[in-house]
């Protein structure tokens, strides 16, 4: 049996990750979106959610602390050294 | 240089796993030695940067098994099954109202645009995230701070398509709650 019935306002919070991922059937999409189209609630509710992701984007990912990068560098310095020293004498 | 530019990704879902910042560090010193040791081993079947993170995720998670913290792993690949609410259902009509069963009886309201991209804003976030279960902090992490794709995350978390979504779906969820109930 296919269910015709519309999406709830409290059934379409769950699906926005869903939608934006473009998972949802074709039939679903259809109900999404009809739903949205006449639903303020939910249409700002969409909004909101794709602000939130885009926000989160926003956030910056910590710069290398130069006192990490130096350490970095070390452990580098020792693994060419240690990798250098294993190499077959030719 | 790759180590410049991976390197802020990897301490950062290093962190995901261990609880300190110099943890962090070295269990991302050690994924560089690991990662350099077995490079001629390196099969190409996925991409450098997968590979990379995958050796991270499991330096991260012995690490954090040796210092003590536990971490429910078994989480990352099942979430729980109790389902988890996006929005409060009180804020919901009831089931059986009689003109709009389960529609909203307390909409979103409008965010001030003016604040959205101040300072405390940010940290607002930062801190929803960083208050989620492990388990949806590192796949919002991945997806929506470092830019991931669903195939990238699903890979070095090793998770199901779905159990990938629900996470993300419920970490987004909650970080747009609490921006709610700090704008408006």
């Amino acid at each position: 049996m296919i269910d015709v019935e519309a999406f709830s306002c409290q059934e379409l919070v769950e699906l926005v990750t869903e939608y934006l991922e473009g998972a949802l059937s074709p039939a679903d999409l259809r109900r999404f979106e009809e739903h949205i189209a006449g639903c303020d609630g939910c249409t700002r509710y969409l909004e909101e959610f794709k602000l939130t992701i885009e926000l989160v984007g926003a956030l910056t990912p910590d710069d290398v602390s130069t006192e990490a990068e130096s350490e970095l560098l070390d452990v580098f310095r020792s693994w060419r050294a240690q990798s250098a020293g294993n190499q077959p004498e030719s | 240089m790759l180590v410049r530019e991976w390197h802020s990704s990897l301490v950062r879902v290093a962190q995901i796993f261990v609880p300190t910042r110099s943890l962090a560090e070295e269990v991302v010193q050690e994924t560089w030695l690991r990662v350099l040791g077995a490079l001629d081993r390196f099969e190409g079947r996925s991409s450098l940067k997968t590979w990379a993170f995958r050796i991270l995720v499991n330096t991260a998670k012995t690490r954090a098994q040796r210092e003590g913290r536990v971490i429910p792993f078994s989480s990352l690949h099942d979430p729980p099954r109790i389902p988890e609410a996006s929005v409060d259902p009180e804020r919901f009509l009831a089931d059986d109202h009689d003109r709009h069963p389960g529609g909203w009886s307390s909409p979103p309201p409008a965010l001030p645009e003016d604040r959205l991209i101040a300072a405390e804003t940010r940290e607002v976030i930062a801190k929803a995230i960083d208050a989620l279960p492990a388990n949806q902090r590192a796949v919002i992490s991945l997806r929506d701070v470092e830019g991931w794709s669903s195939e990238e995350v699903r890979n070095a978390l090793d998770l199901s398509e779905v159990n990938q979504r629900v996470l993300l779906h419920r970490a987004r969820s909650k970080v747009r709650q609490s921006l709610e109930d700090y704008l408006a």
